[in-house]
């Protein structure tokens, strides 16, 4: 097992570096990117599109694997985990919130919210418990028994959100989640991302176009180049 | 969950589901329909006697043997009874209605014949009239006989119209016995043969032997066959079974015809099915990416497309199955007079259910793969 992280920090990223080939081209993503991401600090990962940005995301939420360098989540150095140890992290571990939501179709509400129990050993009553109460952190308790073409754009985004929290995992990954919402909805989401931060102590990676989106996060950073670098000064001030 | 899972998604897109459903229920249909045939063609093999032999004419079936054999026969040690039947070959009133038909020795045939179950009273009303028939449930049912009866039959290899009066109807020991036979006084016959064509009377088509004990079977034959050798009419005794089994050998390549349609029949069903999972699959190639990340492990996802795939064959299996009945109705109209047993067998109904197992798993193999292969980063589509 590797070093342990500094007590503060979550994530920890060392020399990261990783492409992608496309025919015979080999195209550099991530360079010996480096980063820190504090437990319970909402951080805003920004970019251009092709920067490397949802790379990144999914390398550190074990959807994929770098080039080199060392990737450590709570202390686990995820990338010396086997592929089955990594499943079973990423259970126990990690919570997803995509930009098209991504539910399962033919499940409720409820159930797609219970989905990523029943990899928990829990029994179906209690199951069932978990996943109402997740719901109704997210305000759909009413719409506990519709599928998800019966919800709007926002509240599937919130039942994917009460997936992404039914297991309670220290970090949860949201890759574009209001990428797909008008204002609003939007808006509710981020207050939602907002809240799991602050009250709930959750450590919130949000990837985003979004200026507004990003004004959110406790810390933001645009990786450009393979590098990253602080966004503060360069966010349209009225979105600060 | 899983379960639910399975159905759902079985039945995702309705239009899908259904053709897919019917695909594979004409398919479980056509098989039970070919099985449970091969199953009636083999019905007189699997209903033969261990105890019983044949004696025919060793040249040929269609040549008689004399009457005066059945005392020499019975001189052989073995030989605990002895009866004879010949093929009658009529019909009743148009030449569809056609049944088997035998003159045989009334006093002798049923106790040699236990399957085919009398009771006492018909079968002493049948010795006493010579003009008397038994006849099988089948029959009866079909013709609308009742005992009285009289029910002519227009005879084709000893011409004219042949009266008999219903005596008995006999009814099947098990499943497997003929209940569309005809049995009338071989008396009868050859009294008429002796007047109209004397060259043709006192001959009989087979001898049927009763052994003492299976194992004397062999050893008997070749008894029976020895006093008969180098005489006009040389004899061929064999078991029953193989009797039996002559007459099926003598549509072999039928039957294989058959076993190959069948073996094409289940080799489609994968086609239809496999097809179907591959599109399922790889439309929803982003959901199996979301279950990963979710955390959801290769058993998992294996047993999900696996139990989909199941699903839809044990579906269309049931539907299959439940049309076989009445089509099997409809086939005992146009073939229960040639086939004493049409009827589904355990066997062919275990078969067709392995069938759709078999087809259910294979046909899953190739989406699980193509799921369980696939990076999750892949499927998910957003690379960059």
């Amino acid at each position: 097992m590797s070093p342990q992280p500094e007590a503060s920090s979550l994530v920890e990223l060392e020399g990261v570096c990783k492409s992608f080939r496309r025919g015979d081209e080999v195209l550099p993503v991530l360079e010996g990117l480096s980063l820190r991401v504090r437990r319970g600090e909402f951080f805003a990962l920004m970019g251009p599109s092709g920067s490397g940005k949802s790379t990144l995301l999914h390398l550190i939420a074990g959807l994929d694997r770098p080039d080199a360098g060392v990737i450590r989540v709570g202390g686990i150095e995820i990338t010396a985990l086997s592929e089955t140890e990594l499943t079973a992290w990423r259970a126990r571990s990690v919570g997803f919130v995509f930009q098209f939501y991504h539910l399962i179709p033919v499940l409720t509400a409820l159930e797609n919210v219970e989905l990523p129990l029943l990899l928990t050993g829990l029994d179906r009553r209690r199951r069932r418990a978990h996943a109402e109460v997740a719901l109704e952190l997210v305000g759909l308790s009413d719409r506990r028994d519709h599928t998800p073409a019966r919800l709007s754009g926002g509240q599937q985004q919130r039942v994917a959100i009460a997936r992404a929290l039914v297991t309670d995992p220290p970090l949860v990954v949201a890759d574009e989640p209001t990428g797909d919402l008008d204002r609003v909805a939007a808006g509710e989401i981020l207050d939602l991302l907002e809240r799991l931060s602050a009250r709930w102590g959750k450590t919130i990676l949000l990837v985003t176009h979004d200026p507004r989106a990003a004004r959110r996060a406790h810390t933001v950073r645009v990786l450009d180049k393979g590098a990253l670098i602080d966004a503060r000064e360069t966010l349209d001030p009225e979105c600060r | 969950m899983l379960a639910k899972l399975w159905i759902r998604n079985a039945a995702r897109h309705p239009l899908r589901t259904a053709l897919t459903l019917i695909a594979v229920g004409v398919a479980i249909l056509a098989f039970g329909l070919l099985g449970t045939l091969l199953e009636a063609w083999h019905a007189g093999v699997s209903a033969a006697s261990a105890h019983r032999l044949v004696v025919r004419h060793g040249i040929s079936l269609t040549f008689s043997l004399p009457i005066a054999y059945r005392e020499r026969i019975r001189t052989v040690e073995a030989v605990r009874a002895i009866t004879h039947m010949t093929w009658f070959g009529g019909f009743f009133r148009e030449r569809k209605n056609f049944f088997a038909n035998f003159a045989v020795e009334a006093s002798s045939f049923f106790g040699l014949y236990p399957e085919y179950r009398l009771s006492e009273g018909e079968r002493a009303a049948f010795l006493r009239d010579r003009r008397g028939c038994v006849i099988g449930r089948g029959l009866a049912e079909r013709f609308g006989w009742k005992l009285g009866d009289a029910v002519p039959l227009q005879g084709t290899i000893y011409p004219g119209v042949w009266t008999f009066t219903v005596r008995g109807i006999y009814v099947g020991r098990d499943r497997g016995v003929d209940e569309n036979q005809f049995f009338f006084h071989w008396d009868i016959l050859n009294e008429r043969l002796k007047e109209k064509m004397p060259l043709r009377a006192n001959r009989v088509g087979i001898f049927v032997i009763e052994v003492r004990q299976p194992e004397e079977a062999a050893e008997t034959a070749i008894a029976v066959d020895a006093i008969f050798r180098s005489s006009p009419a040389e004899t061929q005794t064999e078991t029953e079974r193989a009797f039996q089994m002559g007459f099926v050998s003598m549509s072999a390549a039928i039957l294989a015809a058959i076993r190959v349609v069948s073996l094409v029949i289940v080799v489609i069903l994968l086609a239809v099915v496999s097809n179907t999972m591959i599109m399922s699959v790889r439309e929803r190639l982003r959901e199996y990416a979301i279950l990963k990340t979710l955390g959801f492990g290769p058993g998992f996802l294996s047993a999900l497309i696996l139990g989909e795939s199941l699903t839809l064959c044990a579906a269309g299996g049931a539907l299959g199955t439940v049309a076989l009945y009445p089509a099997l109705e409809i086939l005992r109209g146009l073939l229960g007079a040639y086939f004493p047993v049409v009827a589904p067998a355990p066997e062919t109904l275990l078969l067709g259910g392995l069938a759709c197992l078999a087809v259910g798993t294979f046909a899953a193999a190739v989406p699980v793969r193509a799921v369980l292969s696939t990076p999750i980063v892949e499927a998910l589509g957003r690379v960059g």
